[in-house]
């Protein structure tokens, strides 16, 4: 049964090369062929993951050891797997929502010329995603780590001939390679530490080494994280990321990759137990962006943007959550698999209301759509639901858990955190109540789009809508099937631990507080979006909406200091080279050469004047002979 | 023998007396060989020397050496050496002149160092004692010098034999030249000689007799030399002295004392004042 | 007297040749000082010889003549066709060792 664990990656390997390579004939079947191959890979996880539910709980840690990858004396790299119960629940997560967004982008890119393509990227993507999460060892996973990367790049630069795309496929990119630089350097101090980069070997022995080096290694996968999953201060890839088509939105920068960082860190969980700043800068971290998503989230009126913000937003609850330690690490993961579902759906519904009219994503020109779309308006909603919290939904189970484990860190800490996460919480339900309402309420501000067709709201072909209601059941369901009875707390707590933390307030208060900030925020979306009509152009706004409509400067932020930055240290660089350096190397050269110029006259071809320096030579050995045996 | 014998162990006045004079020679000779201009002069300053430093030899029990220094070195080396500076002009006088700057201050420079630092250390050695050959000798200097030649020196003395071949080689291949072109038969040569301007014998030099050395030219008539009376090879080196300048102020000399002797006074001849327009 | 004069009068002369060297353009008159160093040379070794007590000093003074004579009949060759070449005799004309 666990040889079957490498079958999981090799399914969608396979179809990548085979759609990649297979050139033009596949045109017809590539996009079959595809999805066929990651719903192959779902099934084995299912398979696999039915093997592992019939086991104790001490026993469902699969491992298959493939190869020895570089097998060298001290440095060992193998390629073997290890499934365990985390493990296990991302590759259903992934091969799950993956083969869903497979069957969705079918229809969705059916009128696209390069559709075979883009489900090899697409596979190349789930290939080396579940690559990253059944990784054994470290440096397998920075193989999958950068498959993802790639293919995240490949996938937003979709639209190559778009321009913006290319750039942002290009930002994404480089955005990345800080984060990917994080996770080298992680790697490199794990092996000069421990010798190993095997989770077996490294994490049981964590807590040997000393607490500096470790909070090192932390801080460095904080880093990685942060590229990953879009955290601050490397956050400014992801907004412009919705260039990419809406599923792969949905897919990589929603429900699956962005939450490799949270994976990451709450595999490497012992480490961070065992640094406590490090630890602290997580849950800074976390903090921040999710401050920072959520107000982005609000000024948007390009329904992918706002609901990228969204996304930056809840995964800095998760990363919020993986911060707080053991107390957070399994609400973590909870949280990202409902997520997973519902951003999942929510991004798919954006993509079919996209669909129905001629691509616009202004949702000023949205609105009163819900007539129109019916299914999409009720999976939307659904999602919507889910994700502000709204009680019995998967949002609730899990968001609720976060701002109770956040207030349980105890102290000021968790004051100030709890505080931070109730107010996520209120802003949440405001930017998605906004979003509802702008695009599915209200009347009608449909505009031609740009070649003059008027737009007609149609309700999208079936491939695309039943991946959408499979999401919303996951959306309704999940939280109440994962959080009654604390079935994933038990599931996961094996390998992640749980601690149960020491709240100031009971849990009912926390539920209650969230209702209390959920009520607000719906409350006030309502009274600006709801009760007034839309204006059709943005109003000019605050100086803080006009600040979260730039990404609350980041760009501006990253090109006054890293740009101009760069800019003035390279011009030094360059002053100093030029100056310094080349003034060395050239006033050597010129020293020799004309030290060499004046010794030239000394080869004047008398062979007298050779004769009289050889003869002082031998009157000057003779002195240096008597010399020495005076002395 | 006895007698030689002895003055190699112990240094009598005699050998004093004649180190301290045919030394003080031999130096005189050595700096003579560097100073003179005629390199045939240095060729005999340095031939004295060397007799002196064979005298010396003898002196100091090298018997062998001795005649070996006078027959083969002074004899047989000096002469090549004549032979060469034959060759090469015996009249040609160096200029003393130094061309390279500062190098005669170096040379002079490093030579008194060098002689200083040689004094020095030869004075600091402590070679006060001296063994005499009397016992290396007693069984007579060539029989010795034979010995040790052909035992232990014997394949130095081979390997020189080797090298003196090699320089024999060495030398001819140096000097020798490769005929470029047919030589001329004494037929052609003579037909050649018909046919120039010149089918009589050229000219003797030295018209005048006053010289008959081989580089000096020939006079004609008229006072001028003429270069087809001295040898091609001279000619062509540019080694030709001319004396006409001379000759003719000799002959107005001697014109000049007859004139004075036969009372003619100041009154000039014509031929003089044809001279003087020339 | 002390025979060490002989030492003295040796390096004296070895040093006039070499100053004889350095100060002369004719290459024979250059060619008679190398005689006269090596001729000091073979003075200090017979001197040597009877310091010691034994005949390695003249050997090695007599293999010095030999390699002498070899040395001046390439030398005389060389200076022959080198005076052939050039018409000269000088060794300052041959500076032909240089940029």
């Amino acid at each position: 049964m666990e040889n079957l664990i490498a079958l999981l990656v090799a399914a969608p390997l396979l179809g990548a090369v085979v759609l990649l390579c297979g050139g033009r004939r596949l045109d017809r079947i590539g996009h079959l062929l595809g999805t066929v191959l990651a719903a192959a890979s779902f099934v084995i996880g299912a398979v696999l993951f039915v093997d592992m539910l019939g086991k104790g709980a001490e026993e469902r840690t699969f491992t298959q050891h493939l190869f020895s990858w570089v097998p060298v004396e001290g440095f060992q790299a193998d390629v073997g797997f290890q499934l365990d119960q985390l493990s296990m629940t991302f590759v259903l997560l992934i091969s799950g929502v993956g083969t869903l967004i497979h069957i969705y982008s079918i229809g969705y890119m059916e009128h696209d010329e390069r559709r075979r393509r883009f489900f090899g990227y697409l596979n190349l993507f789930v290939a080396a995603m579940l690559l990253l999460v059944i990784a054994d060892n470290y440096l397998l996973l920075y193989v999958g780590w950068e498959g993802v990367g790639l293919a995240s790049y490949l996938l937003i630069g979709f639209w190559q001939h778009k321009p913006s795309a290319a750039t942002a496929a290009k930002k994404a990119f480089l955005v990345n390679r800080v984060g990917d630089m994080g996770l080298s350097i992680a790697i490199m101090l794990m092996f000069t530490t421990f010798g190993t980069f095997a989770f077996g070997s490294v994490l049981p022995s964590a807590t040997d080494a000393s607490e500096g080096k470790l909070t090192a290694i932390g801080l460095m996968l904080l880093l990685a994280a942060c590229g990953k999953s879009a955290q601050v201060p490397l956050q400014s890839w992801l907004g412009d990321a919705m260039e990419g088509p809406t599923p792969v939105s949905a897919l990589i920068h929603a429900a699956t990759m962005v939450t490799a960082g949270v994976y990451l860190i709450v595999r490497s969980g012992v480490i961070f137990n065992a640094a406590p700043d490090a630890q602290t800068a997580v849950t800074v971290v976390g903090a921040v962006t999710l401050l920072f998503g959520a107000i982005v989230g609000c000024a948007k009126d390009d329904i992918k943007k706002a609901l990228a913000g969204s996304t930056m937003s809840q995964i800095g609850y998760m990363i919020l959550a993986a911060g707080l330690g053991p107390i957070g690490y399994v609400f973590a993961i909870m949280h990202l698999v409902t997520h997973g579902f519902f951003k999942a759906g929510l991004f798919l519904g954006a993509g079919s209301v996209m669909h129905g009219m001629n691509d616009e994503v202004d949702m000023r020109k949205y609105g009163a759509l819900r007539k129109y779309m019916p299914i999409t308006f009720a999976t939307f909603g659904l999602g919507y639901l889910a994700i502000i919290g709204f009680p019995g939904l998967s949002g609730f189970f899990s968001k609720d858990k976060i701002i109770e484990a956040a207030f349980a860190k105890g102290g000021t800490e968790g004051w100030i955190l709890g505080g931070v996460a109730l107010l996520g919480a209120a802003i949440t339900a405001f930017y998605m109540t906004r979003v509802m309402l702008m695009t599915f309420f209200g009347e009608k501000r449909w505009e031609n789009d740009a070649d003059g067709n008027q737009p007609h709201p149609h309700e999208s072909p079936r491939s695309m809508t039943i991946p959408m209601i499979v999401l919303a059941f996951g959306s309704v369901f999940a939280g109440g099937i994962f959080g009654v009875g604390d079935r994933f707390l038990k599931w996961l707590e094996p390998v992640t631990g749980h601690a149960e933390g020491d709240s100031p307030v009971s849990a009912m208060t926390v539920t209650a507080a969230t209702m209390v900030v959920l009520v607000i925020g719906v409350g006030i979306a309502w009274a600006v979006y709801g009760r007034r009509p839309v204006p059709a152009v943005a109003p000019r706004g605050s100086l803080l909406t006009r600040a979260a409509r730039r990404d609350l400067l980041q760009d501006d932020f990253n090109h006054v200091v890293l740009v101009r930055g760069g800019e003035h240290l390279t011009r030094s660089l360059v002053y100093v080279d030029h100056t310094l350096v080349d003034g060395v190397v050239n006033g050597t050269a010129a020293s020799v050469g004309g030290l060499s110029g004046r010794l030239r006259k000394l080869q004047n071809g008398y062979a007298r004047t050779y004769a009289v320096s050889m003869f002082g030579g031998a009157a000057i050995i003779i002195a240096a002979t008597l010399l020495m045996r005076a002395v | 023998m006895t007698g030689l014998a002895a003055a190699a162990t112990t240094t009598s006045t005699g050998e004093a007396l004649q180190f301290w004079v045919l030394g003080t020679v031999a130096v005189i000779g050595a700096l003579s060989t560097v100073l003179m201009r005629r390199a045939v002069h240095s060729a005999l300053c340095l031939a004295g020397t060397m007799i002196i430093l064979a005298v010396f030899y003898l002196a100091n029990g090298a018997y062998f050496l001795g005649i070996v220094q006078i027959v083969v070195y002074t004899g047989a080396i000096m002469m090549l050496f004549l032979f060469v500076v034959m060759l090469v002009g015996v009249t040609a006088a160096d200029s003393l002149q130094e061309t390279i700057k500062g190098q005669r201050w170096l040379a002079v420079a490093c030579g008194l160092g060098f002689g200083v630092l040689l004094i020095a250390g030869i004075g600091n050695a402590s070679l006060t004692h001296f063994n005499g050959l009397g016992q290396a000798n007693a069984a007579g200097n060539v029989q010795g010098l034979a010995t040790l030649i052909f035992t232990k020196y014997v394949f130095a003395f081979e390997i020189t034999g080797a090298l003196l071949i090699t320089a024999a080689v060495g030398a001819m291949v140096l000097t020798h030249r490769e005929r470029t072109e047919r030589a001329a038969t004494q037929r052609e040569m003579s037909e050649a000689r018909t046919r120039s301007s010149h089918l009589p014998p050229l000219p003797a030099p030295g018209v005048y007799a006053r010289h008959n050395a081989v580089d000096v030219a020939g006079l004609l008539p008229d006072g001028t030399p003429s270069e087809l009376t001295v040898m091609q090879t001279l000619r062509q080196r540019g080694q030709i002295r001319d004396v006409s300048s001379e000759a003719l102020a000799d002959l107005k000399a001697l014109e000049q004392r007859s004139e004075d002797r036969l009372g003619r006074g100041h009154d000039s001849s014509p031929r003089e004042e044809e001279e003087a327009a020339k | 007297m002390n025979p060490v004069n002989y030492l003295y009068l040796a390096s004296l002369l070895f040093t006039i040749g070499a100053a004889g060297v350095l100060i002369r353009r004719n290459a024979i008159v250059v060619f008679m000082c190398v005689e006269l160093m090596l001729n000091a040379c073979n003075l200090a070794f017979v001197a040597f010889s009877r310091m010691h007590g034994n005949l390695d000093g003249q050997i090695i003074a007599f293999f010095t003549m030999v390699v002498a004579a070899a040395e001046v009949v390439v030398g005389l060759a060389i200076i022959v066709s080198l005076f052939r070449a050039r018409h000269s005799a000088s060794v300052d004309d041959a500076s032909l060792m240089k940029l």
